[in-house]
């Protein structure tokens, strides 16, 4: 700590250039943490909804292939299948096309099964006796100021009415909490009012959730479940719920990939950027880091000196880049409500920040720090 | 009295590509506890490197080099820089002050490596700024004095941690004739009064005439030495 002044001295020193890359710094860890926070809802949304006890069961041609209503009582007798339910994706936008709903059609029990998503008692037995009768999320009730008793319509993205009509009214029976905002954006309606009313596709579901007794028996009920429709023409696969959450979003896009790759180049360019600022600063302080040996510093603490200077660098830069991202993403979800798919900032994201910020600072002061460190007093002294 | 820098048979050779350079000839000297030696001779005669030498800022190719009885030629890159910590104060002809860094701040670097406190430090530091006449300057960055203040701060850095031996590369030769004058007081009086060996470089005769003994180096040799009478 003595020796800080002496760091912070030498970063200061030319307050224009290291006001730069300090920029450049900030800007790129703001990035880090905007994509970062993108990427934590991909990552941890399977592992959100109690993973380990519930298996998804698709069909073999992929997600928007329905299963035929049949199988759900052979799902049932599968010995370890505690509890069958369906969902059956509806889709639909809300007076304007970019009023995008992710509107779900479920049976009764569906709520027996996903209860972390609270709702009432009464909003539930509301939802079992009324045909048109839908349970909305906290967030999307706010985004469209809607409550309990208004009649909704909404464009369908599927499925047409027998009448010819893409418009369903739904009855808004209940507000279902769930723990984040971005949980609570789905519409949930009857599965027999879309089985009733739609012009094609009876007598078929989504997908199937099970719930399971032993989550360490999952891969041998999978297998039983894919037996069942092996012969079929509608085969199915059966995955746990974190991977079927990982295959329904890398369908859209692999965001994983994205942000490793955006962040490679940022983080390369950074590199070059602030190494190219830190080997000029150590190269013009050449005959200071002589005098400085020259008293008596050993070339390790010099090494540590340079070192510091660019760690210092980088975490500044870096932690005000977080900062402006953990500021961005709150404004966001402030302003824009739950449907914003970003998670807040928090500990994970700062602490490989952290890391990077010292893995980079480390690596950019290398160069120039052995440098420093190697110089021969003598000849620095003499200019040469 | 033993010699406090004691030389025998010193050599310095470098190695230009297949050049090799002997600067220094099988110097022998002796420089006794609180002598004044001024180094003098012309450009390339090999006073700085000698100064070097005796500052343990560089290592001899051959013979023996001993300062209040340790062997310096010996030790390693490491033990070397401990040893000039403790023992040497340098003062050079450009001042090298770290020009981000206050008159206090320099004159702590060199206390930064030994276990003092930060206000023993400040205080140690202050003490050197008072003996040099610069206790007002303390919080004046290096670009703010004049040239002869910046060389008295180094002056007040060289000699905070109370060092045995004072080297000095020309300390006078970026100086007007009154700061000169100034500077070559004040390194007389840390001679006399506080008893500071002193080893200087100089091409001045004037400076040269502060030192209790001149040399002069030719070709990398001793040729003459002359005791001045104060």
């Amino acid at each position: 700590m003595k020796f800080l002044h002496l760091i912070w001295a030498a970063l200061v020193r030319h307050k224009t250039r290291t006001a730069f890359t300090l920029l450049s710094v900030v800007a790129a860890f703001l990035l880090f943490g905007l994509l970062e926070s993108v990427n934590s809802v991909f990552t941890q949304v399977g592992h959100s909804i109690n993973a380990a006890h519930r298996l998804i069961t698709v069909s073999k041609s992929g997600l928007m292939t329905s299963l035929p209503l049949s199988l759900e009582n052979q799902i049932r007798t599968v010995p370890g299948v505690q509890m069958v339910t369906s969902e059956t994706f509806f889709g639909g936008t809300y007076r304007k096309p970019n009023n995008f709903i992710n509107v779900m059609a479920v049976p009764r029990n569906f709520w027996d099964l996903h209860t972390s998503l609270k709702l009432s008692p009464a909003a539930r037995r509301a939802f079992a006796a009324t045909q048109t009768g839908a349970i909305i999320g906290a967030a999307l009730a706010r985004r469209f100021h809607w409550k309990v008793g208004d009649q909704i319509p909404i464009k369908a993205m599927i499925y047409p009415r027998k009448s010819g009509s893409y418009t369903w009214m739904f009855d808004i029976v209940g507000i279902y909490q769930a723990s984040r905002p971005l949980m609570e954006q789905q519409l949930f309606f009857r599965w027999r009012y879309l089985e009733e009313a739609r012009l094609f596709g009876g007598g078929t579901v989504g997908w199937y959730v099970e719930q399971i007794a032993q989550p360490r028996q999952a891969g041998r009920i999978a297998g039983a479940i894919d037996a069942l429709s092996a012969n079929s023409g509608h085969q199915t696969r059966t995955q746990t719920s974190s991977a079927f959450a990982a295959d329904f979003y890398s369908q859209y896009v692999d965001f994983g990939l994205i942000v490793s790759a955006v962040m490679g180049a940022v983080f390369f360019t950074l590199l070059l950027l602030t190494g190219n600022t830190m080997a000029q600063a150590v190269r013009e302080r050449t005959p200071e880091l002589a005098v400085l040996k020259t008293l008596g510093f050993s070339n390790r603490t010099v090494l540590s000196l340079v070192l510091g200077e660019s760690v210092l660098l980088v975490v500044l830069g870096g932690a005000l880049g977080l900062l402006l991202a953990a500021a961005t993403v709150h404004a966001l979800q402030v302003r824009i409500g739950g449907q914003l798919p970003m998670m807040p900032v928090g500990v994970a994201i700062w602490l490989r920040g952290l890391i990077a910020m010292v893995a980079i600072g480390l690596v950019v002061g290398a160069l120039p720090a052995r440098r420093g460190m190697r110089l021969s007093i003598v000849n620095a002294l003499a200019g040469r | 009295m033993s010699a406090l820098v004691e030389i025998r048979s010193l050599s310095k050779v470098y190695q230009r590509g297949r050049q090799r350079i002997e600067v220094l000839h099988h110097i022998d000297l002796d420089v006794a506890p609180g002598e004044f030696v001024a180094l003098m001779g012309p450009s390339g005669s090999g006073k700085t490197t000698l100064l070097n030498l005796i500052g343990g800022l560089d290592s001899p190719t051959e013979g023996t080099l001993a300062v209040a009885g340790e062997r310096i030629d010996q030790l390693g890159q490491g033990a070397l820089a401990r040893w000039r910590a403790t023992h040497v104060g340098f003062v050079f002809q450009f001042y090298n002050l770290l020009p981000m860094l206050s008159a206090q701040r320099n004159v702590e670097l060199p206390l930064l490596l030994t276990k003092l406190s930060g206000s023993q430090r400040r205080r140690n530091a202050g003490v050197a700024l008072q003996l040099v006449g610069l206790a007002d300057r303390a919080t004046h960055k290096p670009g703010e004095l004049s040239g002869g203040q910046q060389q008295r701060v180094a002056i007040a850095r060289a000699i905070v941690s109370d060092p045995t031996l004072l080297v000095c590369d020309e300390p006078t030769g970026d100086l007007d004739r009154q700061s000169a004058e100034e500077v070559l007081t004040l390194l007389q009086r840390l001679n006399r009064e506080h008893g500071k060996t002193i080893v200087m470089v100089t091409h001045d005769p004037k400076a040269a005439e502060h030192a209790g003994r001149i040399l002069q180096l030719d070709k990398g040799a001793l040729v003459e030495s002359e005791q001045v009478m104060a």
